[in-house]
């Protein structure tokens, strides 16, 4: 049984904005009856550009249902410029967070949003041109990129469960891999537009990320070691181990930490030290 | 809120007169059955008497019944302990539609080297007896088969599968935790070498099952340790679990013509009431021999889950074959085996009734399921766009 929040089955249950607006401005359409679920929104946008009314209506599961309903919510009152911020992370978030298996509920709402803009603007959408990694779903290397990209994506199942390419057969999964392995050179997988507004979460993960594949690699080359004790709100909270603890240049060292965790994840953090 | 479980293929309720049974077990009767003393003993006669029972159920030997810790044991044990006793032979046939605990081991198989058939299914969930013939080698180690399917509830004709398999003298082995209970199974009669069966799928507790070995088979054991059963499964008895299995057995045997009538009495009333009251609804399996008890169909334009979390707002407990509800992407892959097609099989559902359903409850589904149908296809892009369709 999967554990949705109250969120969740509220927008499952009672879903806002179901339907069609015979007028509208935009369309998208996204998923098939094939793949499990499917996706098809309208939305109604004034002359300033902002988008007046959205309707959807779904095929799916729970959290597609509740995904789409959120979706709508969020994009209501805002301008086509705004509108595109919305990440698929922010459709979660609106929800409580979604389970990780059902993570592509959300990305399908990102892509309806993407593809009715689209479709306003009068293009035809760029996922579309972008090459067919998984055939089983349809899904686009693009789609599959700005899923790793947003979602700081490191694996393979992830990739899965935020895309659903790879769910399938399988054969895809050399050429998911490929991808991965060049993002992760390529555009360090963690550097996000600098404004981005950072969830509780994402800012974890982000600081765990960066002292994973960054910091700690560092440290252990003189010998010493860090681990993450607790991040609240902006405060970063790690312990130093091995050489490093009782250092007396371990404040240089803190400096250093907090530099790099500004530079990766939010201007905003500080680091202290807690010892143990 | 009433709570309607019509989810009996997946566990079942342990019957009071089974829990009952059970009690003295855990306070009183506590001994090991090999110990040297009253007690001991005490507990050895119980087993005793819980094998005699499953025996009878089975038309077997007492000898002949090994206790288990669940189904998914007696199939591992099964098919590995007789390719472990045969070496030599590195073939094993068994079907596209079998339980995972049978299905998930050939990979594991496939990986030590064996060559692996899996027998194709039609539409209806039938199968392929001329692709059974033409896959029997002097290679083949092993024939598993199930009895009958877990999600559609279709029964394979195991008297002919079994006779064919064992024309060329291959050893047998039958997944029937679904069918145990449900229709007679005779091993006086059918040929088969070995047998699966579980304990919470007849109204006993989970955590018990049962393996069934032909006297004679050869079969290396699973589980190395003592000598309990005859060297055949190490491991101290599960005293008060085995009594359970046993007093579940009895019940079983003595109510199953009654009761398969009364089950398949209500099912039909429930199929028809859907397929009346439902439009787009297709039955899996409905051309095949079905259990009594199983009604599996597919909901076209709306998906599993869905479905089955707005049932369970009115207490309705069912399951589904959808992808969504098993963490996996796509449907079952015993669906997929009939060439159901994905846009169907996502909205499947099976209802599975047992003893404790009622005929109010069949109405009680009935009078509800067509209205949370319609509520999830009215969200449906694809509803509407077919009601144009068929307009224009
Ligand atoms: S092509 Fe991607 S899973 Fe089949």
């Amino acid at each position: 049984m999967w554990e949705y929040t109250e969120k969740v089955m509220d927008h499952f249950r009672n879903p806002r904005n179901v339907g069609v607006i015979d007028d509208a401005d935009g369309v998208g359409e996204v998923g098939s009856m094939a793949c499990g679920d499917a996706l098809t929104l309208y939305i109604k946008v004034d002359q300033q550009g902002r988008i007046k009314d959205a309707k959807f209506q779904t095929f799916g599961c729970a959290s597609a249902i509740a995904s789409s309903s959120a979706l709508t919510e969020l994009i209501k009152g805002k301008t086509i410029e705004e509108a595109l911020k919305i990440t698929n992370q922010d459709i979660a978030d609106y929800l409580g967070g979604l389970p990780e298996q059902k993570m592509h509920c959300s990305v399908m709402g990102r892509e309806a949003l993407l593809a009715a803009i689209a479709n306003y603007k009068g293009q035809s959408r760029e996922s579309l041109a972008s090459p067919l990694v998984c055939e089983c779903f349809g899904v686009t290397q693009e789609e599959i990129e700005r899923a790793i990209r947003e979602n700081g994506l490191t694996t393979r199942e992830q990739v899965t469960h935020y895309t659903k390419a790879g769910g399938g057969c399988g054969s895809c999964h050399e050429r998911i891999e490929e991808i991965l392995a060049r993002l992760k050179k390529e555009v360090p997988v963690v550097a996000l537009p600098a404004q981005r507004r950072l969830t509780n979460l994402q800012k974890m993960r982000l600081v765990e990320e960066t002292i994973e594949r960054q910091i700690r690699p560092e440290l252990q080359k003189d010998g010493g070691d860090i681990e993450l004790v607790d991040v609240e709100g902006n405060r970063v909270m790690v312990s130093l181990r091995g050489v490093c603890t009782g250092c007396p240049s371990s404040n240089i060292t803190i400096k250093g930490i907090e530099q790099k965790l500004k530079e990766m994840v939010s201007q905003d953090l500080v680091v202290e030290e807690v010892r143990q | 809120m009433k709570v309607v479980y019509m989810d009996n293929n997946a566990t079942t309720r342990v019957d009071p007169l089974v829990v009952q049974e059970m009690l003295p077990f855990f306070t009183e009767t506590y001994g090991n059955p090999s110990s040297m003393h009253l007690v001991g003993a005490r507990a050895q006669k119980a087993v005793a008497q819980a094998r005699e029972k499953v025996a009878q159920l089975l038309n077997a030997h007492p000898d002949e019944i090994v206790f288990t810790s669940c189904g998914t044991e007696s199939d591992n044990a099964a098919i590995r302990g007789v390719l472990e006793a045969s070496p030599e032979k590195r073939h094993l046939v068994t079907t596209r539609v079998e339980h995972p605990a049978v299905w998930n081991q050939i990979p594991y198989l496939r990986q030590k080297g064996y060559r692996v058939t899996e027998l194709r299914v039609d539409r209806e969930g039938r199968l392929d007896l001329e692709h059974l013939k033409a896959s029997l080698t002097d290679d083949t180690a092993l024939v598993s088969i199930m009895f009958a399917n877990n999600e559609t509830g279709v029964i394979f004709p195991l008297e002919e599968v079994a006779q064919i398999v064992k024309a060329r003298g291959i050893v047998f082995h039958t997944d029937a935790v679904q069918a145990v209970g449900k229709i007679p199974v005779d091993l006086s009669k059918l040929p088969v070498d070995l047998l699966s069966m579980s304990g919470h799928k007849i109204h006993a507790p989970k955590g018990i099952g049962v393996l069934y070995i032909r006297r004679g088979t050869k079969v290396a054991p699973f589980m190395i340790g003592g000598h309990q059963e005859k060297g055949r499964r190490g491991g101290t008895e599960n005293v008060p679990y085995i009594v359970g299995l046993g007093k579940a057995a009895e019940i079983s045997q003595q109510e199953l013509s009654k009761e398969s009538m009364r089950l398949q009495g209500l099912r039909d009333k429930l199929e028809h009431g859907i397929l009346e009251r439902i439009p787009r609804v297709l039955v899996n399996g409905k051309g095949a021999e079905r259990l009594p008890n199983t009604l599996s169909c597919c909901f076209e334009y709306v998906e599993g889950e869905s479905l089955l979390l707005l049932l369970s707002d009115l207490g309705i407990c069912a399951s589904s074959g959808s992808a969504c509800t098993s963490g996996s992407l796509e449907p079952s892959h015993v669906l997929r085996a009939m060439g159901i097609p994905y846009t169907a099989a996502h909205g499947s559902v099976r209802f599975s009734l047992g003893r404790f359903n009622t005929e109010e409850e069949v109405d009680f589904v009935l009078e509800n399921l067509p209205g949370i149908v319609e509520r999830l296809r009215q969200i449906s892009p694809f509803w509407e766009r077919r009601a144009e369709v068929s307009k224009g």
